[in-house]
This record gives structure tokens, sequence and C-alpha cells, in this order.
């Protein structure tokens, strides 16, 4: 296990390249000169049309992909050593909870391959499930929840162990909007409480510019990052979703995608 | 409990009850109504008589034949889950068995029965037990390699994404997702268990099995005895299907509720 090294930024890109099928007649660019870097205790969101990349970007800085060309480094060490030390946690739009355990038992799951012991896992299992208040469904199986009960215990698991860094795939995709809406404010509330990282994938504009102290806008194929856009919102109630600057900010974000639409064939 | 619940299923078990007599009643009487000869075949009555003058012969021969068959299900089943898990795990290992395997299916194994009666002698239950393991094989092999397989591709990358090692992959993950197909595997398993079992007997072996019994009663023209084995066969064949069903219900508790409650 390598230590923490308190000055890197949770994030760097590099030079990113990745192509599938790289040298084959039927390869793909789906990422071409990324730089970007990531603070501690930022929100970034990543938005942009299908095929733009985002989710490809997430798994690099993941590892689980590797890139093609450039480096990816989380912490200041190389992903793959990141990923071994078990720096980040991630959440995919669909929740992935396994059948065969308990919400309990799933939310336990990481803490089981940190090798944490029985009765500390129990006791923050137990934390974890107030924190996404369903403190009456430890025992029950993930069929027994709703789409959105099941999210809320996939968000449980990728936080358990308090990652440094949080990677969300689309995680509230298959929401419906008002499910959708109190999942933000939940995660916005954890995220303020933990004091970490969010990289967020997402196709919502709103959603975005809700959650994010940063959005970046990429455009497809290959892709790219077209644009940043900094947001500064101040704190988040559900005013703000109604308020002036809330709106300028979605019409900036909305703007830069469709010049992102218009340039891409 | 809702009392719309509670007769659903008094209905499903009364339904076959009430069939199952219907249907007795039926046989019974078109038998003595048209002097039915005993050869083609017996009255429910007399199969009840014979199956209790018979008691012992048929006991002995439940545990014969139920022996051979639970011993071939258990053996093949374990033999299957092990290649099941070599072959998910090394790819060279299953590129060689899986087209083998494939091709064993489309051989009636049950054939080979007098084979193995010369390999390892028709007095050695071993012969016939081999057949039932042969044929338990396949369903299991290629249903829990599938399980093993056929894994959601977003808890691969949960796993991967928390340092998960291999094993720990296959612990976590692939083996309980292989569970229900195992527990389905082994319910077809079972009755080709049983099945096989009586069959392999028909090509020999030692007195006093099922298919013993069923042979010698019919070529002697007690077709109520022989009837009388065939009710001792269907007996340990859905003994071995209820003890499958017993252990899928302790097997996967998150599969329980889901049809009952």
């Amino acid at each position: 296990m390598t230590s923490i090294d308190p000055s890197a930024p949770a994030v760097e890109l590099v030079g990113v390249d990745k192509v599938f099928n790289e040298g084959s007649a039927n390869a793909v660019d789906a990422l071409q000169g990324i730089d970007l870097t990531v603070r501690r205790g930022e929100f970034v969101s990543l938005i942009g049309p299908s095929g733009c990349g985002k989710s490809t970007l997430l798994r690099v800085v993941a590892d689980l992909l590797p890139p093609s060309r450039g480096t990816a480094s989380v912490f200041g060490k190389p992903a793959p050593q990141a990923r071994l030390d078990q720096d980040h946690a991630m959440a995919f739009q669909k929740a992935g909870l396994f059948d065969w355990r308990t919400v309990r038992a799933n939310i336990e799951l990481p803490l089981e391959l940190k090798g944490w012991s029985k009765a500390d896992r129990r006791a923050r299992s137990e934390e974890m499930l107030q924190l996404v208040k369903l403190e009456e469904f430890g025992s029950h199986y993930p069929f027994q929840l709703s789409g959105g009960m099941q999210q809320r215990v996939a968000i449980a698991r990728c936080l358990t162990f308090e990652p440094k860094l949080l990677l969300m795939d689309e995680p509230f995709g298959a929401l419906d909007e008002m499910t959708r809406e109190h999942m933000q404010a939940e995660l916005l509330r954890i995220y303020e409480e933990l004091d970490t990282t969010v990289i967020f994938v997402t196709h919502s504009i709103a959603e975005a510019v809700y959650l994010s102290s940063r959005v970046v806008v990429m455009s497809p194929r290959p892709g790219r990052i077209h644009s940043t856009i900094d947001i500064d919102l101040g704190e988040r109630t559900d005013a703000i979703r109604n308020d002036a600057s809330f709106f300028e900010k979605t019409n900036e974000v909305r703007n830069a995608l469709r010049s992102v639409e218009q340039v891409a064939p | 409990m809702t009392g719309s619940r509670f007769s659903d299923r008094a209905a499903t078990i009364l339904v076959p009850l009430v069939f199952g007599a219907v249907f007795l009643g039926v046989w019974e009487w078109l038998v003595r109504a048209f002097d039915n000869k005993q050869f083609l075949l017996p009255s429910p009555s007399s199969i009840y008589t014979a199956v209790g003058d018979n008691w012992g012969r048929i006991w002995n021969g439940v545990e014969v034949t139920g022996g051979n068959a639970v011993y071939g299900l258990v053996v093949g089943s374990i033999l299957a889950v092990f290649a099941s898990l070599i072959a998910s795990r090394w790819g060279w290992f299953s590129d060689i068995v899986t087209p083998i395997a494939s091709g064993m299916v489309a051989v009636p194994i049950v054939s080979l029965a007098p084979v193995f009666n010369i390999w390892f002698g028709s007095t050695d239950p071993f012969s016939r037990r081999l057949v039932v393991i042969v044929v338990v094989f396949f369903p299991v092999f290629f249903n829990v390699t599938k399980g093993l397989t056929q894994v959601d591709a977003v808890h691969v990358e949960l796993m991967r994404s928390q340092a998960a090692s291999q094993w720990s992959v296959i612990r976590r993950v692939r083996i309980p997702n292989a569970l229900p197909f195992l527990m389905s595997a082994l319910r077809l398993a079972s009755s080709l268990a049983i099945i096989s079992a009586i069959v392999a007997e028909y090509f020999g072996g030692t007195q006093g099995s099922l298919g013993q019994l069923i042979t010698q009663s019919a070529g002697l023209s007690r077709y109520d005895t022989a009837w009388a084995a065939v009710l001792g066969a269907s007996a340990v064949g859905i003994a071995m299907f209820v003890a499958v069903a017993a252990l899928e219900w302790v097997a996967m508790p998150w599969r329980r509720e889901r049809t009952g409650a």
C-alpha cells in the first residue's frame, strides 16, 4: 500500500488517448488528448452526447481500462496502484447489487474485501443504513426493494469505507425524476459530510449544474474535452433549482452542449 | 395471510388430488367394465394389492435402485461442478472439454450399460452407478459452466475496482451466480438419475433391483407386480425431486419469497 501524497490532486490525466481495437479496421477513437485535473474536494460532472467517452474516461481513472497513451494518476500515484490501494469506489447506472446478499451484506462487501472484522463491518453497515435512511431494510434481499432503494444501497456500498474519491457513472440515470432529485440532495449531504471528491457522469444538465462545482462538457468521436464551466451557486437547496443563477448556468451548459452537437457529424 | 391466499394454496393441493382420484376411479372402472386382460392394464386396486404382497421386494428394490440413483447423482454432480470450476477458470481446459461434452450429449449413455457390465462385472453395482454418473454429469456441467461465466458485467467491474483477487471473484460472484443454474440442473438430473438407474438394470445386474423386478415380473406375466415396482420407482423419483427442492430452499434463501409470499 502506497500512502497518499497530500499535495497531489485527486485525479490528473495528461494527454490521455483511448483507442478500442487499436490497429484493426474497426478501431474506435474513444478519447483523444484528454488533460484533466480534479482537485481534492471538487465535485466534477462529465456531460456530453452519447459516445463522447465520458464513461470510458471514468474507467480510465478507475483503472478498469488502460489508456492507450498518456498517464492517469490518482492522488499522485499511477491509477493501477490507486485501484490496488482501494483509494476509490465506483457506482454504476445499474445498482449492481448481489441478489444473494442481504442489503447489509451488500453494503459490507467492500469492507469484507478490505479484511475488516465482522463486528466492525456490522457497526459500519448500520451507520451506512442510517445514512441512506434504510435502517429497517438491512435483512432484506435486493429484490424486495424498489429501484430507488436499491440505488441507495449501491451508494451506501460505495461509501462504506469513506473513499477519498467517488467515481459515479450515471448512478441516478434509471430513477424517476422525484427520486432522482431526492437522491441528488442525499448525495450532496453525504459528499459534504465525508469531505470527499466526486467525478460524476450524467446526461442531465440540471443534475450536473445542481451537483457540481465544475462541469466538464465533452464532444464525441473522438471524445474530447470541449469546455469546462465553473459552477458557483453556493449552498444547494431546493429553492436554488428555481433561482435565476441556476437557469443561467444550465443555459451555459446547454449552449456548450449545442455547439458540441453541431460540430459532431 | 389473507383468505384468498389461503384458498389459493388449498387449491394448488386440492386440484391435483381431486384430479388424481378421478383419474384412478375412471381407470378402475374402465378395467372392470371392459373386463380388461391383466397383461394390458391391471386395475389400480390390483396394483395396490401387489404392492402389499410384494412389499419386501419392492422396498429392497427401492434401496438398491434408489441407492444407485442417489450415488450417481451426487458423484456425477460433484465431478461436474469441479469440471465447471476448472473450465471457467482455465480457457484451455474448456476448449478441450466443451466440444467433447457437446458430442457426448448426443450419445444415448444408457446404451453403454452392457459395456460397463463387461468392464466392471455385472454384479458390481458400480456398472450401473457409472451410467448414472455419466448421464448426470453433462447437464450439470453445462449449466454450472454457464452460471460461472455469465456473470453481471457490473459485478465484475465492481470487484475489480475494489482490487478483489481472482479467487475472491470466484467465491463472491461466480459461485453464488452459478447456484440457481446448479439447482435447475439438479432438478433435471434427479429425474434423469432414476430413469438411467432403472434402464441400466434392464441390462442385467444384481437381483432385487427395481429394474430386475419389473423385467422379471413382466416375463412371468405378473403385470400387477411390475406396475407395483414402477410405482416404487416413481416414489424414488419424487423423493429425489423433493430432496433437490429442499436443498434449493436451504441453499438459496434469497429466492424463497419470490414465489411463495
